[in-house]
Order: structure tokens, then sequence, then C-alpha cells
């Protein structure tokens, strides 16, 4: 409690100083509507936090205020006399603030005499000056300017607060937005000496620094292109150290600014109690991924708008417990929120299983407001989109919870602010989802450097899943009425051509559009066709000018190593644009459960219906399935106890459908193939029954992982299985088991020339289980090895100087003692001969450089062929 | 006598399809030569491209474009004068650059009533010179250009 005490007069002494400054401007200028909606909010706010933290006197008294401060939203006239009562009112709030942070209770007292005449303001817009005079309690007097500010002038609050703000001789600095009578009498000596090994910084301090290090990494990257330039530089060793120590520095820095999400959430279950209680509503609050990262000053600009969101939930979106019980569900409601990153954004998801958006209501408000007119028909999309409309509530009387239109417009004025989008779904009577996406506006993010239509663009990595280079592989691009898919294992990718998306010029055809990027944005994965990748840099991402954000497909700018500017494209805007978000069933559908449940899976639904174990029918969705196969039953590798097959060139993990299914001695195993991300799992079942159109409705929900519920097909039983439990466990399972029994870790000998490589996989690798000693060079990998050192895995760049990575499997393969170590080869070239003479040479796999899941796979795979031969 | 006070002030002037333009010295930053500009895929037709200028990322902004002039044809160094718009840097790209000018607001105009409207908005008055007229730019409005488009 005292925590959420300081905070709450941390925050709410900084807001009140905002508002006196804000009113002050306001009344110079009465007829700007923004700074009018600036105050309204955080007097707003400060209502709202007051009521959840009990402190009914507050309340009440920025009720009162917020209620005048509407009048003058409404078109009120705006009159000095009515600012200066709400400054008194200020003045008075403050006051009873400095009370309560000095006893941790709120003072007793009345404040009827300023909310009667708040009110009488309200209603009639006049109040008697003579009252007023009588009740100022004199301890700010408005500094009013006669005249408006001339350019380069500063006004008296603003120097004040510049005063007050700045730290002093002693730094006996009280909490920004102390007034006067607080500072230095009544602060406890809380802070003692070494009694906490932590250390307060200015923001601004971090700030600093990080704009100095983004600048530091933009300089190494410039000096590693000139060194890349002249091979044998005698500064490429005192480089390299400059480069580790930069990207230290760089991951440090980073590291200061970052805070769990769950901070901003550590009001919440409080508030939604109170609430409530105060509703007379059971809620319960699921909190998922409350340990993802976000930037501190992200974390600060959203905090508000979640606290709002999840109010509105409560009040709003969740029904009455009797309704409720009514409508079938259970009467506790439940408000559910997530955080999690997903391509290079943070995701925040606030989910409620209430009553849904009432499209009727919004319409008719929007009617009312002006938004639309009776000829329009909106989707029901652009009306949940209308909520975010300032002014707009569909509240159908004011509670002091939500509803007095503040609420969804100011979320998404701050949710813009750091160029964020939110987006909205709602279903009538199931709930709404809101989810919020912020991208990463001032990392350091690695790119993938393309070139399309003769100019060159950044990727950033962390969408991309995989490169395909069209002319060396049998993929094939194909066309379906001027749609581009391509055929990729065993699936069809949409294929975009970036030239064409961004509009270039067209070049010439001869070598245009020779490489597939493959991307994952969220759910949906698709590709792009760009005529060259040239090799991946860490890059600072620049926002671009505000003239150009509304461009969808960009995300930033940055200066790359030679001093060029690129722009940075946004996979989610790429994917918004060419329409992929909207679905991509395959892969949509692992993920979610929600998906089953949704409507338009009551149409008719292919269902792929088996046994497995106990005997129980049970059946999936046949979309999700990539293929059926029946497999010899010989053909059944055991790895580390784990059940494997051999399959299109891979090892595929075979996972039971049932915790009792046996896999078959002899004869054939039937098995159900999934894909997601190019990654295979074979369910294994006992036998495919039947493939059944019917429409897919749960009626059992099941708490028993991997099965989603049970449904009636063809009048029988049968249990809906959740594709999503068994994919994750073939690849996760399989991995950890084998570490379990390998005890340590494998110990992986990582040979780069390149400082930069080394220093992005090496902690990848680290990342993925493998004990790591990176070298520059092949020469230094040998003489290791003739010292005694021993690994078992070897990872080597092809291109490298004096001896390249052929040579090096050679070399090794000529040493009776690593002669058998598995070799994976890196490079940034993909081509048909290179890994022909890879194989020539006894490498185990040829990868490319960015990808680095191929990577881990090809990781995996040898690991596991060592385990075997061992 | 005339009791009018007059200032003084100073201006970077440039030269755009023959018509001198004038900023006050106050808002320009720098004027520097605009090289490797990088194309904005999908930009508004005003927007060059960006350019680094001493590691930061400057949005060129063509003049020309913005003033409904044809494209510039020759091949000659190309000209900007950087501007700090709203904390965001700017390169307005120019034929060429002109004096700086002290003037004083006697010899100030009002822009006349019958200029190009596009003009009119972007323009704060025009200098009597000697031998020509000079424009002055409000470059906040020529950089606004949405607001512009919807007032019109």
């Amino acid at each position: 409690m005292e925590d959420l005490l300081q905070e709450f007069l941390t925050e709410t002494n900084e807001s009140l100083d905002v508002v006196d400054n804000e009113l002050v401007r306001f009344e110079q200028e009465p007829n700007n509507a923004e700074i009018l909606g600036r105050i309204f909010r955080l007097v707003h706010t400060i209502k709202g936090t007051c009521g959840f933290i009990g402190l009914p006197r507050l309340e009440a008294l920025a009720h009162a205020a917020e209620t005048v401060m509407g009048k003058f939203r409404d078109g009120a006239p705006v009159t000095a006399d009515a600012v200066s009562l709400v400054l008194v009112t200020i003045d008075r709030l403050k006051s009873i603030l400095a009370e309560l942070e000095a006893t941790q209770a709120e003072p007793t007292g009345t404040d009827g005499d300023l909310i009667v005449q708040l009110e009488q303001m309200a209603l009639d817009g006049g109040v008697p000056q003579a009252a007023v005079e009588e009740l100022t309690i004199g301890t700010l007097t408005p500094q009013v300017l006669e005249r408006p500010l001339r350019p380069g002038e500063v006004s008296l609050d603003d120097l004040e607060r510049a005063f007050r703000d700045t730290a002093g001789p002693e730094d006996k600095k009280a909490d920004k937005g102390g007034d006067n009578r607080r500072t230095g009498e009544r602060r406890h000596p809380d802070t003692l000496p070494n009694g906490n090994q932590t250390l307060r910084v200015s923001v601004d301090t971090v700030e600093r620094l990080m704009t100095m290090v983004s600048e530091l990494v933009l300089t190494r990257n410039q000096l590693l292109e000139i060194v890349r330039r002249h091979s044998e530089s005698e500064f490429k060793v005192p480089l390299q150290r400059l480069s580790n120590v930069t990207a230290e520095l760089q991951e440090g820095v980073m590291k200061t600014r970052m805070q769990p999400i769950g901070n901003a959430w550590a009001k919440l279950p409080r508030i939604v109690r109170d609430l409530g209680q105060e509703l007379g509503k059971d809620i319960e609050l699921e909190m998922h991924g409350a340990e993802t990262e976000l930037d501190r000053q992200v974390l600060d600009i959203i905090r508000d708008p979640l606290t709002h969101m999840v109010r509105n939930s409560a009040d709003h979106g969740l029904e009455m417990p009797a309704d409720r019980i009514k409508a079938g569900k259970p009467a506790k409601g439940t408000i559910r929120l997530s955080a999690y990153q997903a391509s290079g954004q943070i995701v925040i998801e606030i989910a409620d299983d209430g009553r849904g958006l009432n499209l009727a209501k919004i319409r008719k408000r929007a009617l009312e407001a002006g938004l639309i007119s009776d000829e329009d028909h909106p989707t029901d999309a652009q009306l949940h989109k209308m909520i975010f409309a300032p002014g707009f509530s569909t509240a159908e009387k004011v509670t002091s919870v939500s509803g007095r239109g503040v609420g969804m417009d100011v979320v998404k004025t701050n949710i813009d602010q750091i160029g964020g989008t939110i987006d909205l779904k709602s279903k009538p009577g199931r709930g709404s989802t809101f989810s919020i996406k912020i991208p990463l506006t001032l990392a350091i993010v690695p790119a993938l450097i393309v070139q399309s239509g003769g100019e060159r663009y950044a990727i950033p990595q962390v969408a991309v899943v995989e490169l395909v280079h069209r002319a060396s592989n049998a993929n094939l691009v194909e066309d379906i009425n001027g749609a581009m898919v391509l055929r990729l294992r065993d699936k069809l990718l949409p294929l975009v051509s970036l030239s064409q998306l961004l509009r270039l010029p067209k070049q010439s055809a001869a070598e245009s559009e020779a490489f597939v990027v493959v991307m994952q944005v969220g759910q949906s994965l698709f590709g792009i066709l760009v005529d060259d990748v040239l090799h991946t840099e860490e890059i600072v991402v620049k926002p671009v000018a505000s003239s150009l954000r509304e461009i969808k497909v960009l995300g930033g700018n940055t200066i790359l190593g030679d001093g060029a500017v690129i722009m940075i494209l946004d996979p989610n805007g790429i994917a918004e644009s060419i329409g992929a978000t909207r679905e991509d069933r395959t892969i949509d559908d692992f993920s979610k459960k929600e998906t089953v449940l949704d409507d338009d899976s009551l149409k008719s639904v292919s269902m792929l219906v088996f046994r497995s174990g106990t005997g129980a029918l049970k059946a999936v969705p046949l979309s999700l399935v990539t293929r059926l196969e029946e497999i010899d039953a010989k053909k059944i590798e055991l790895s580390s106890g784990r059940p494997m097959v051999q399959y299109r060139g891979g090892l595929m993990p075979l996972v039971p459908a049932d915790e009792n299914a046996k896999l078959s001695q002899d004869g054939s195993q039937p098995l159900l193939v999934f894909t997601d991300g190019g990654r295979s799992v074979g369910l294994i079942v006992d036998e495919i029954v039947d493939i059944v159109e019917d429409r897919l409705e749960i009626k059992v929900a099941s708490e028993t992982p991997g099965v989603l519920g049970s449904a009636i097909i063809r009048d029988q039983a049968t249990e809906i299985i959740d594709v999503a439990h068994f994919l994750p466990l073939g690849f996760a399972d399989w991995f950890h088991g084998k570490q379990g029994v390998a005890r340590e870790k494998k110990k992986l000998l990582f040979v780069d020339d390149s400082a930069f490589f080394r220093n992005m996989l090496a902690p990848v690798l680290q990342a993925a289980g493998y004990d790591v000693a990176a070298l520059p060079g092949a020469k230094e990998a040998l003489a290791l090895i003739e010292r005694g050192a021993s690994f078992d895995l070897i990872v080597t760049d092809i291109e490298m100087p004096e001896m390249d990575g052929y040579a090096f499997a050679e070399a090794l393969r000529a040493n009776a003692r690593t002669a058998h170590l598995p070799v994976v080869a890196l490079s940034s070239t993909l081509s048909g001969a290179a890994v022909s003479r890879s194989e020539r040479v006894g490498m185990h796999a040829y990868v490319a450089k960015f990808d680095r899941r191929g990577l881990l796979q090809a990781l995996k795979t040898a690991s596991a062929d060592l385990q075997e031969a061992a | 006598m005339n009791k009018q006070v007059f200032t003084e002030t100073e201006f970077v002037t440039a030269w755009i399809s023959g018509q001198l333009f004038g900023i006050p010295i106050a808002r320009v930053h720098d004027v520097f030569e605009a090289e490797r500009i990088t194309h904005v895929p999908l930009a508004p037709a005003e927007i060059s491209g960006v350019l680094n200028l001493r590691g930061r990322v400057v949005t060129a902004f063509d003049m020309r474009t913005r003033l409904g002039l044809p494209p510039r044809e020759s091949a000659k160094k190309q000209m900007a004068i950087g501007i700090d718009h709203d904390g965001e840097a700017y390169g307005l790209l120019v034929d060429s650059m002109g004096e700086v000018l002290k003037l004083s607001t006697e010899t100030l105009d009002a822009v006349p009533i019958n200029l190009h409207a596009g003009w009119v908005a972007i323009s704060t008055g025009i200098y009597r010179l000697e031998d020509r007229l000079m424009v002055v730019l409000d470059v906040d409005k020529v950089l606004d250009s949405r607001k512009d488009t919807l007032a019109a």
C-alpha cells in the first residue's frame, strides 16, 4: 500500500503541476481544444486514481473540477473566474496531498465549500466573486501574464518549474512538483547510506547515453566498412576489440532502459478488485507475460492507457453476474492481459469475455456525433474503430468509473505518440480484445540489407524466417491470376514483389528478383521478392520525418556503414498492405484456440477423425494437417528415448497424440504431419478413421493439455485436439531431452573471420545450449585442436582469408582425432556449387549466415547423428 | 516625420527558378550541398528523399515541387538550406544560393493578393530590393504541406 501511495503521490503531483501550467495557458487561449483536452484527461486520471486508491475527499473534489472542465469542453465560456476557481481547487488538492504524504492518511475535513461552487459553476457558469476570494487558501497566485508570450519568452510558471527542477548545490531536491511547503521539512531520511545498491539516474542521462551509444555504433559500422575494404589493415585487431566493447556498451545501456511491463500492471489487481466491489461484479484478472521488457519511456506512456482500458473492460465490457448466467457464461468475468514480443514489436492484449461492443449503440452515437451520416453503411470493423474518436462514449449514464468519453481517445493518442497501433476485435456476447502493438522505435536492431530497383533497404532480422534463392532451387514461383505464389516445401507461400510494393522503377529483367525473403509477421507468413541480398548489419533505427510517417511499409531510416541513408521496411506495414494480416490460416490456427471457437467455424469444416490411445475418437481440422503419412514402423528410430523418423531429408520428431498411444512394433505406423515455419512434427495415431464435413462446435471445453474440448461430430462425441500443443512439444522436448541425457553442454567451435558475425552468432549458439569457443581463423582453430582442445561440433565460415572453410574441413578430415566431427558450413552466398563442394569435403550441412533458425536446426540434426554414432 | 519604427532582419537568400527567396537567418541551420539523396518510395512528391548530413538523417524537400514549378534541369550541384522544423531536420532544395542580406522592414510589403494561392500560403511578405523583389518564405508553412492541402 505504501508503494502504491508513494507512486500515486509522485504521479499526481506531477499531473497537478502540468494542470497548473496548462490552465494558465488555457485561459490565454480559451479556444485551444487541445490544451483543454489535456487538462481534462489529467484531471480525469487524478480523479480515477483517487477513487481506486480510496481517497474519497480528493476524488469528490477532482470530480467536481472535472465537471466544470467538461462544461468548458462542451463550449461554456471560459471566464477568468472559472479558471481561478479550478486553480483554487487544484491548490486544495495539493494541500490535501501534502498532508497525505506527511501522515499517510487523507486528512479529515470537507471541501463542501469548493464543491458547491464548482457545481454552481458547472450549472450556470458563474460564481459570486467574493466567495472565491474568501476561500482562497493563498498558496498560489495564478501567474497570468497580461499579454501573450513573445517568441523566446518563458512563462513565469515554466521559469519557476525550471528552478524547482534544477538540482541545488546540496541537491536536496524534493519530489518533482512538490510545492514549497512540503520541501525539506517533512522528508523522511528513508534512503539510508549503503542500504540499497541501486542508483536513481535521471532519464535524461540515460537518454543522452543512448544517443551517444547509437552514434558510437554508427561510427563503429563505418570503421568496419573501411577495414572490410583493406583486408590487411593493422586496425583490424583493435577494431575488433572496439567492436566488442561497443556491443557490450550498447547492450548495457539498452538494459538500463528496460523494465518489465509488470511494473505498469502492479496497480491493476487492486484496481480491478475495488472496481468489482463497486460495480457488484465478480472479476478475475489474468496476467500473462508480465516479465516482457519494455523501454522505460514507452512503459510510462502506456501505463495510463492500460489502466483506462482495464477499467473500461470491467465497467462496460463485462456484464452483471446475473446477465452472464442468463447468457450461459460463468458468473465470474475474466479480463486477460497479456504481453509478448512478436516480429520486433511488443504486443499487449487486453481481452474480456464480456458482452462485446454494442454495434447498434455505437452506430447511434456515431450518427449523433456526426461521424457518419444516414447513408453510410460502415462495416463492423469501421464501427469498432469509432470508439477511438474524441469524445465518443456509449455509456448510458456517466459513472464515476469511466465514461465521460475520456478513455479510448486518450488511449489512442498516447499510443499514436509512440508510433504504436491499437486494434480491436469484438464479438457480440463473447467479448472484446484490444491489441496494442508498439514498434521498436529507438532500438538498435540486426537487419538484413537487401536491394531492389537499384536501392538498398533494411529488413529487421526478427521478421525474417529464411531466404530462398530462386534460381538455384527447385522452388517454383507460380502465378494464380496475377498473384504470385511460391511452392515452398509443403506449402504455398504468397509472394509480393518489393519493387511493385514500393512502386519502384522497373529494372532489367535479367537479374531482378532473384531472392525471396520469407517473413513472418504475427501469425502470417509471406515472401518478399528482392533483387539481391547483400549482408546483415546492426542498424540504428532513426524515425522518419513526420511527413513520411504515413507510409506504412517504412519503419524508419538508418545510416549504413558506408554513409548512405537507407529506408527500413516495416514488416507489419508490409503485411498489412498486402493483406497478409487478414488471415493465413495454416499458421493462424496453430497458435490460438480462439480461432476454432470463432463464429466462422460454425460453418462446416472438414475434420480428420482418428483414433489414438484410450479409444475415444479424436479429430483435428483437416486444414491444419499438412500431410497424412503411413511409414514403416521399422524406420522409426529412437534418439535419446524420443522417437524420430527420417523425413524429407531431415529428422522429424514424433509425438504421441495420446499418452497411452503405442508405437507400432512392425507393419505401418500412421502419422499426421504438421508443419509450422518449416518445422514438421509427426503426430502418432492408432488409426485414421475418416474425413467428415461437419459443423465444429465445441460443447465442453477441456482442461487436458492438447485437447481443446469435445464436440459432436457425426453424432459421436469426439475430442478436438489442439495442434498448437503438440508442435512445440516435438521440438522443445526433443531438444531438452537430449540435454538432460548428455548432462553437459556440447562443446562447439565457431570459426569466423568477421568479429561482427562472431559477436552476433556466439550468443545465439550459447543461448541454444552450446558451450561456444569462437575463433577468428582456421589456423588458430587447428592450433587450438593441436594443443589438445576437443569439441563436439564445428561451425565454420567459408569465406576466410588464409585458409578457407573447405580447406579447414579437409584438414579436420585428415586428422584422425577430428575426422568424425560434424562440420556445419556458414556462408553469406548460397549457390548449388558451394553446397556440393561442401558435401565433397564432408561437411554436414551448409547454412546461410543470416539463417539462425536453419543453423540451430542443422546443429540439432548434426548432434543427433553424433549421438547415434556414439 | 515618420513615427514608424523599422527593424532590420537578416535573410539567407536563394534562387528558385529565377525568383529570389529569403528565409530569416535565425531559422537556417546550415547551407550544404545535397549529395547522395536516397529516394523514399511512396513519399509525397515534394519529398525528394533523405540524406546523411554529418551523421544526421535529413529529409530533402524539393522547393520547386512545393512551389508548383517544373523540375530543375541543370545537373549542377544541388544546394540545400538546412532547417529544423518540430525537432526534425529538413533540407530545402534550391537552385542556387544568394547572398545574406540585411533588410529593413521599410522595404517590406504585404504579399500581393493576386499571387498564386499556393505562394500566398507560404510567404509572409515581399521585400522591395533595388533591382528585384524577394519573397519571404515561412518555412513552417512550407513544411506543413498537409495542413495546406486540408485548407484548400
